[in-house]
């Protein structure tokens, strides 16, 4: 009866529970894992839960993952749904990342750049082979990569901050209006967004659908000619302000990869000529979700520089309206819900008009 | 409720989460949205929404809305398709169960608050009731304009002439209005609003109802209300007034001619046979003696009252 | 954190804040649901200084960090604005047009309803709601009250109301889909009235 397969008590429901959690554990005679090797060493993974699930905490993204199989869209719903009821304790300072200690950075828009370019832990240059030797637990030594002589300097200058004497780059100015930051976990997102609407938006938003979109920007949907002005990883510390001790106090360091864009402007009958940016920031080692970022940043900007808006990667109500995947995931998941009223409801119309179509033509046929 | 995180070797998060699992200022913000919707009926009032533990589009809006109105006093009802033995409307019940430990019913009239998706009761409801629609897509406008800053333009100024021109088309395509559930109405004169997916045969149902409807969308991230006693007219023309769904079957179980029936394929050949969606006013019709006419094969019959529905996959 | 606050003389709020909120809402909800009839609330708090209990329950259910109070000359004083701010965490405004809610002890002094926020068409919901507290909510002159939420009319005798109020209430009202929202507070008991009611005397 496939009737039934629509209803189910409690019964059911928790019989499927009990799968997921059979599921999860697959073989028992394998052991299972801990959240703490999860963390150590699906290190990635978790960077893109915790991005995504807007929550800086590494053993709690491990254990989402944990959880959800390893599945991110899951993981990520169950951080943000934990999250969603922690109480806000304080909003921090904003980030300098200027003085971050630097892993990695990497500009491609000068050959050599003040404190050089560095390469960092990537996979950039690695061959994707797959290596076999990683099929067995081999109990040799840590791997351990060689460390410099001298530490890099703390306070690294902006690759390209020697050209933007010259004005040839956008220059970075606060919000002229002092009004409060706009939080997208608190408040809908309004349209027209402003900034910080935007890149809250696709900071949360889906690694995939963002990567996509910045693609077609590329690739002919799109005006972006970017250059990485800079992409960056490291540590930065969070600071707030307690009102009532007067100064900044430090709460911890996090790690983030920041990258900005710096796109081609051909100027405008106000403006010259100029580099503009776009700006993208994410936790952890998420450096394709930054650039990403960025690109789209560059292009939702496009009302801003007078740039005509054509497609899809321009259009600000369908870039962010589309972007969170617990929205979208959600959304496309509950079609699996019943749907029989509404189906009922276009069947009978579905007759009605062939009936009424029948009958046309039989009384056409009669008449002829 | 949420205690400061133990060190990181033995750390605990299994603190209880707050009554209705909402914590307080998110409940105040959904409440002030709640009053503003039934000072403006029809208004969709942007609300921050809240990730909820169940996903977007399985009833998170509506999920918030009880969340922010219940109390240990209220018996909650919840129905999917009607039915409150439906897979999402048990675990709805379940988390509610769990989280504010309320008193839950499949009866209309003993409930406080009803959580719906996609129907109105046939029960008419009564003053001091709420009933809390769970809503996938707010916008009546959507279809027509995709972008929000416009659709708002044109609830601003009342600018609905786009959705009739909708609806001619459809009359000149079909002979009829092809839209059979989400029919638009115009509430208190003033907004074109969604009645969410309930089949237009329920929309008469929501005007001048004594009960609060409450309509809540947490993916889309707003909140609408038609207060009691509110007018409520579904769009319609002079030479094409709105009609309700009519069934030339009655109930096969209870008999009624008055409901919303659901058709039930009985076997590969075809064979169906038409019941109520509403499973707590047909079960309340045969309780009463009201027995349907259908003389098929007394098993079948057997296999669609609640009691006997099987509960989905056991095994593998 | 480290709190500064002085709570000497400090009136209590709710006994139990999520229930007593919760219940304090509904009848709320009734109040805008079933308009012009009286809604007494149950849950207790002590009135504070001239605010009546009603008064005082409202704010601490609906007021928080997000929503700036206006207090009018009557109820605008240190022991008030103590109350709320440790309850509610409410930020104070001067100007009335910048209220969220505007809580008013003495209505025969209040500003005329055009200076609160009648909010805009694109946005009506970001209007003022004025918690208006009258000697009696009853035994004034009577006024026909229609609208969403009243089955045919209902006559409504608030006592202690200026003399321009429903004149000011009748423009209100035709501001609609914008325009404040009133709530009438009395002792224990409110009576809402929303801009979609109008109001004949």
């Amino acid at each position: 009866m496939a009737y039934v397969a629509v209803k189910g008590g409690e019964e059911a429901i928790l019989n499927s529970h009990g799968l997921v959690a059979e599921d999860r554990r697959g073989d028992p005679a394998v052991p299972e894992l801990t959240v703490r090797q999860i963390a150590e060493q699906f290190g990635l993974a978790v960077d893109r839960v915790m991005c995504e699930g807007s929550v800086y905490d590494r053993e709690l993204a491990a254990l989402a993952l944990k959880q959800a199989q390893g599945d991110a869209v899951e993981a990520i719903f169950l951080l943000r749904a934990f999250r969603t009821t922690l109480p806000r304790l304080a909003v921090s300072n904003a980030l300098d990342t200027a003085r971050m200690a630097i892993q990695r950075r990497v500009s491609a828009t000068f050959k050599d750049i003040p404190g050089g370019q560095i390469l960092g832990s990537t996979y950039e240059y690695t061959h994707r082979l797959l290596d076999f030797d990683h099929l067995d637990i081999v109990d040799c030594d840590m791997p351990k990569a060689k460390v410099a002589d001298d530490p890099l300097d703390p306070t690294f200058p902006r690759a390209f901050d020697s050209i933007s004497d010259e004005d040839l780059i956008e220059a970075e100015l606060p919000e002229p209006d002092q009004s409060p930051v706009f939080d997208l976990t608190r408040d809908p997102l309004a349209m027209p967004a402003g900034r910080d609407q935007r890149l809250q938006n696709l900071a949360r938003g889906d690694e995939g659908f963002v990567v996509g979109l910045a693609y077609s920007a590329l690739r002919g949907y799109g005006a972006a000619h970017p250059y990485v002005g800079e992409t960056r990883v490291g540590d930065v510390t969070i600071e707030i302000l307690p009102e009532e001790l007067g100064f900044s106090v430090s709460i911890g360091d996090i790690i983030v990869t920041e990258c900005q864009m710096l796109d081609f402007f051909g100027g405008s009958e106000d403006e010259p000529a100029r580099f503009t940016r776009g700006y993208g920031l994410s936790f952890g080692k998420s450096e394709r979700k930054a650039m990403a970022m960025a690109i789209v940043d560059r292009s939702l900007r496009c009302r801003e520089y007078g740039e005509e808006a054509k497609y899809p990667v321009q259009d600000e109500e369908f870039v962010l309206s589309h972007t969170d995947n617990l929205e979208a995931a959600g959304f496309v998941s509950h079609l699996t819900l019943p749907h029989y009223v509404d189906f009922q409801g276009d069947l009978q119309f579905i007759r009605q008009l062939r009936e009424e179509h029948n009958r046309r033509r039989s009384s056409k046929e009669a008449a002829e | 409720m949420t205690g400061p995180h133990d060190n990181a070797a033995g750390r605990s998060f299994r603190q209880p989460y707050n009554f209705a699992y909402l914590d307080e200022q998110s409940k105040r913000m959904i409440r002030r949205c709640i009053l503003k919707s039934m000072a403006v009926p029809g208004l969709q009032v942007p609300f921050g929404s809240r990730e909820m533990p169940l996903a977007y589009g399985w009833g998170t809006g509506g999920i918030q809305v009880t969340a922010s109105v219940i109390g240990p006093n209220d018996t909650l009802k919840v129905i999917d398709q009607g039915a409150d033995d439906a897979t999402n409307a048990v675990s709805i019940r379940r988390f509610f169960k769990r989280v504010a430990g309320i008193a839950t019913t499949e009866i209309t009239e003993a409930a406080t608050i009803i959580q719906t998706r996609h129907r109105v009761p046939e029960t008419p409801l009564k003053e001091g009731q709420i009933i809390v629609y769970q809503v996938p897509s707010p916008e009546p406008l959507r279809r027509l304009e995709p972008r929000d800053s416009e659709t708002r333009k044109m609830h601003a100024y009342a600018e609905y002439g786009l959705m009739s021109v909708e609806l001619y088309e459809d009359i000149a395509r079909f002979g009829h209005i092809a839209t059979t559930n989400s029919y638009p109405v115009m509430t208190n004169g003033r907004y074109l609003m969604s009645p969410s997916p309930i089949p237009k045969f329920d929309n008469p149902k929501i005007a001048n109802n004594p009960a609060i409807q409450l309509f809540g969308a947490g993916r889309e991230k707003r909140i609408y209300a038609v207060p009691p006693y509110t007018q409520v007219q579904s769009l319609d023309f002079e030479d094409h007034p709105f009609r309700v769904q009519r069934w030339r079957q009655c109930c096969s179980l209870c008999g009624a001619t008055d409901s919303y029936l659901d058709e039930i394929v009985m076997s590969d050949k075809g064979r169906r046979m038409f019941v109520c969606s509403d499973t707590d006013y047909c079960t309340t019709r045969r309780n009463h003696g009201h027995l349907g006419p259908d003389r098929g094969d007394p098993a079948d019959i057997e296999l669609l009252l609640p009691s006997k529905i099987a509960t989905g996959s056991e095994s593998r | 954190m480290i709190s500064v606050l002085d709570t000497a003389g400090l009136e209590p709020g709710f006994a139990n804040p999520v229930f007593d909120s919760q219940d304090t809402f509904r009848r709320v909800l009734d109040a805008y649901a079933y308009v012009g009839r009286p809604q007494t609330l149950v849950s207790a708090t002590a009135a504070v200084g001239p605010l009546d209990p009603a008064t005082a329950a409202v704010c601490l259910t609906l007021a928080d960090c997000e929503t700036p109070v206006w207090l009018d000359s009557r109820s605008n004083l240190p022991s008030v604005r103590k109350y709320l701010g440790f309850h509610c965490g409410v930020p104070f405004v001067d100007s009335v047009e910048r209220s969220t809610f505007a809580i008013v002890a003495n209505p025969m002094t209040m500003p005329r309803l055009a200076e609160f926020n009648p909010g805009t068409e694109l946005e009506p919901q970001v209007s003022t709601t004025i918690v208006v507290q009258v000697p009696s909510l009853n035994g004034g002159p009577p006024v026909r009250w229609r609208g969403p939420g009243i089955q045919r009319e209902v006559s409504v005798d608030v006592d202690g109301l200026a003399s321009w109020f429903w004149e000011d209430w009748e423009l209100n009202h035709e501001l609609y889909p914008s325009g404040v929202d009133v709530l009438f507070t009395s002792g224990n008991a409110i009576i809402a009235l929303p801009r979609s009611i109008s109001g004949e005397i």
